[in-house]
């Protein structure tokens, strides 16, 4: 994943200069159409009865974390709920390990053990994929507490749902983080239905980037289905983390095109209104359209990047079927740490 | 090449449904994401959106089918994304849902004497050389002093663990020797700091988590079974949680029911954890300071009552205790007397009346719940072939009703009597002084309990 080169600050001073230069704009396409890609072959694979239970997909949101990985560096941290196929291939793990966790085989990043909400990389910094609604927030305010314990500049970011912040361990969170000054930046990603409930039938507040203010955080909403304006959110965020002035916290708005899981009818909102947004508010297209009208990107260096995409997504297909089930050993393995 | 729609399973359960309705016809062309058709299944109707690009050439199943088998083909697309069809005609590895029975099935039989069970091994109680005479509050507080010394990743935090220097006084001392960072005070948010502390055990902090008393660990329990005991196993084994949670557990007097729970049975069910539950003061350090060094999440069940009780403990700086080992405190011949925590207490008192009737009781200290050391209580029943077991908690699914089971389970021939619980009243605790005492243990029903089993 690229990482953040320039600052905004010194973008926003040159009005004519573009948002996002035109290597860092294709690699957020390129990155954010993998996404969607991975999550419309997992949603295929899952029609095929070869990913069982839950399984929540991303598409529609893939701006969300694709911009803001670009703000991060090595060894901050990404936590997230179940919705989390796209965080982990926006950290760069594997679109094959993460497939065949799908699929529960052995070349998972689990080992088939965890599933679509349960996998986990330390290399990438990414600590997993809960499934409690709400506990991923507490965690990931460990994950800050443990940077602020090393007093290393590093930050925890740490996502959840619009659901999830009506949660009161979110509240606990929020308030140990700014007491302690955590390094840690609260994004709530707004899609604007948990499950079947919207936002407005769920919670009393209106601007949940204020959720912080009783503790001082400051808060922002941002256009979450613009991946530009994510990552320039995103680098104030890291910046005030990394100074060591206490957590942020970012409202995302956005949307998910699909249910909340796999066997979700959706009747809480009309067809229309996805078709709206899709239309007139995909990440992806709006990414395609600048780089075209813009930054004169040939449709045949697209189809240079679609066709890479959809060869990885293809291979994670087709390594997630021919990857074995764990052995009947793996059972009984991994209960503790043994060797003590 | 040419592609085929399947038809989708919705749910994991879905074998079948209806094709209520076409979005699209023959000749149409369709992108990724558009809705083609609908599908009704028993309990809602959903829309079925296209994977691949192309342009359908055929409907197979034409609307309004009932009872359309899951991946059968419904149309058929032409053109487009070349991968496609290859994946639809190449998933021809059986459905791994078929194996699940058979697996389950399996491995109950193979279920090995696994990870609650502890090793086998018959050893005798090391000899630490020198003791001193020291409080179980001042065992504690020196096993994480020395921990802490010994390594900087190890931190306490919880309620009024510094600056008042902790409820109970156990972290005496700690926040002068160790500073703010590592003697951390918490705001009453159970849920959420140990959540944190879990998160910062992620990454390989080493947190001991105070609660003031384990009934407030109810809290957070969410974070201590959901988060630290199975995210090891969720993750393959890449993600461990090397943490500590102690407090006081169980009944401290006159605090009524909320206040006045056991948690040995609520923890010791859950694998992924480890469970112990020192009596002595040389229990509280050794087992403490083991519990700090395990790579594991382990529960230390600490007794109110008992942290100002002194005992002769080892002075040996390297003095620690194996996890999953229990001590024969008090030899005997005539029946086994299991108890843990402040019920050993009891045993030892019980056993003194009975030698007193000639009645000689071995005394087992169980020290680690889980893993359970089925081996040393059993060794003793096969001498005895008497067993009472001793807990302050609720019967029910209790700690006795365990080592009752796993006695009948490997001894089960060796047994002269049908073992015999003694334990709190299966209610919630009341406030009342003369309530309070019927609803807990009391010596007279062990050592009753004792010659019943011995027909005495």
């Amino acid at each position: 994943m690229a990482q953040a080169a320039e600052t905004s600050t010194k973008r926003r001073g040159k009005a004519k200069e573009p948002p996002m230069s035109r290597e860092h704009l294709l690699t957020a396409y390129r990155d954010m159409l993998l996404i969607r890609r991975f999550e419309e072959k997992a949603g295929q694979l899952y029609g095929m009865g070869l990913i069982g239970g839950f399984c929540h997909l991303y598409i529609g949101q893939e701006a969300v974390v694709v911009g803001m990985q670009m703000c991060l560096k090595d060894g901050d941290q990404v936590i997230t709920s179940y919705r989390d196929h796209g965080h982990m291939l926006a950290t760069g793990m594997e679109a094959r390990g993460v497939m065949a966790e799908l699929t529960g085989r052995i070349g998972g990043y689990s080992k088939g053990k965890g599933g679509s909400m349960h996998m986990f990389s330390r290399e990438k910094g990414f600590y997993g994929g809960h499934g409690i609604v709400g506990a991923q927030v507490s965690l990931g305010a460990g994950l800050a507490f443990a940077n602020w314990y090393r007093e290393n500049d590093n930050v925890a970011v740490t996502y959840f749902g619009e659901g999830a912040s009506n949660q009161g361990q979110v509240y606990e969170s929020l308030n140990l983080a700014a007491l302690f000054k955590l390094p840690c930046i609260f994004i709530i990603e707004n899609n604007k239905y948990g499950m079947g409930t919207s936002v407005e039938r769920a919670s009393a507040s209106r601007d949940l980037s204020q959720n912080g203010a009783p503790w001082g955080i400051p808060g922002e909403q941002v256009n979450g289905m613009d991946v530009i304006a994510v990552r320039e959110a995103g680098e104030r965020a890291v910046a005030h983390c990394r100074a060591g002035k206490g957590p942020y916290l970012l409202e995302m708005k956005t949307y998910r095109y699909r249910g909340h899981s796999m066997s979700d009818p959706a009747k809480y909102r009309t067809r229309e209104e996805v078709q709206k947004m899709r239309e007139t508010s995909d990440c992806i297209e709006t990414a395609r359209k600048m780089l075209v009208d813009q930054f004169a990107v040939t449709e045949a260096e697209l189809k240079v990047i679609d066709d890479d995409v959809k060869a990885i997504v293809q291979d994670s297909a087709d390594f997630a079927q021919q990857s074995p089930e764990p052995p009947e050993s793996e059972l009984w393995t991994d209960v503790l740490v043994e060797g003590r | 090449m040419g592609a085929v729609i399947l038809m989708p399973a919705l749910s994991p359960t879905m074998t079948e449904g209806k094709l209520a309705r076409w979005l699209k016809n023959v000749g149409d062309a369709v992108k990724s994401g558009d809705v083609i058709a609908e599908i009704e299944t028993d309990k809602a109707t959903m829309e079925v959106e296209a994977v691949d690009e192309g342009t359908i050439t055929a409907i197979l199943v034409p609307e309004g089918t009932e009872g359309v088998a899951v991946n059968s083909t419904i149309a058929e697309l032409d053109g487009g994304a070349g991968g496609a069809a290859q994946t639809m005609h190449g998933i021809t590895n059986k459905n791994p849902r078929e194996n699940e029975k058979m697996i389950a099935d399996s491995g109950a039989k193979q279920r090995p004497e696994a990870s609650v069970h502890a090793e086998p091994k018959a050893e005798v109680e090391q000899d630490w050389g020198p003791t001193k005479p020291i409080t179980v509050r001042e065992a504690l507080r020196d096993a994480m002093a020395a921990e802490m010394r010994a390594d900087s990743a190890v931190f306490l935090m919880g309620e009024e663990v510094a600056q008042y220097q902790g409820a109970y006084k156990v972290s005496q001392g700690l926040l002068d020797e160790f500073g703010p960072k590592r003697v951390i005070d918490t705001p009453i948010t159970e849920h959420g700091f140990t959540g944190m502390a879990v998160g910062a055990a992620f990454t390989g902090l080493k947190p001991i988590v105070e609660f003031m008393t384990f009934n407030f660990s109810m809290q957070a329990i969410d974070q201590i079974i959901n988060s630290a005991a199975k995210t090891l196993y969720m993750s393959g084994g890449q993600l461990g949680c090397q943490i500590v949670f102690r407090g006081p557990n169980g009944a401290a007097s006159r605090v009524a029911a909320q206040h006045s729970q056991c948690y040995a049975s609520w923890y010791a069910h859950c694998p992924g954890l480890k469970v112990v539950a020192p009596w002595s003061a040389a229990d509280a350090k050794g087992l403490l300071r083991a519990a700090i060094r395990d790579p594991n999440p382990v529960i230390v069940l600490e007794n109110e009552i008992m942290y100002g009780q002194t005992f002769e403990c080892p002075t040996a700086d390297d003095f620690v205790l194996p996890i999953g080992k229990a001590k024969v405190e008090r030899a005997g011949t005539d029946v086994t007397i299991v108890a843990f925590s402040i019920m050993v207490g009891m045993a030892m008192q019980a056993a003194e009346k009975l030698a007193e009737q000639g009645i000689s009781a071995e005394v087992i200290n169980l020290r680690s719940l889980r893993p359970l050391d089925t081996e040393t209580i059993a060794n003793s029943v096969r001498k005895t072939n008497r067993l009472v077991t001793l807990e302050e908690g609720w019967p029910y699914a209790g700690i006795g009703a365990e080592v009752a089971m796993q006695i009948m389970e490997t001894c089960f021939d060796h047994l002269d009597a049908p073992p015999v619980r003694v334990h709190g009243l299966d209610i919630p605790m009341p406030y009342a002084a003369n309530l309070e005492k019927l609803a807990l243990p009391r010596l007279e029903q062990v050592v009753e309990a004792a010659k019943s089993v011995t027909y005495k």
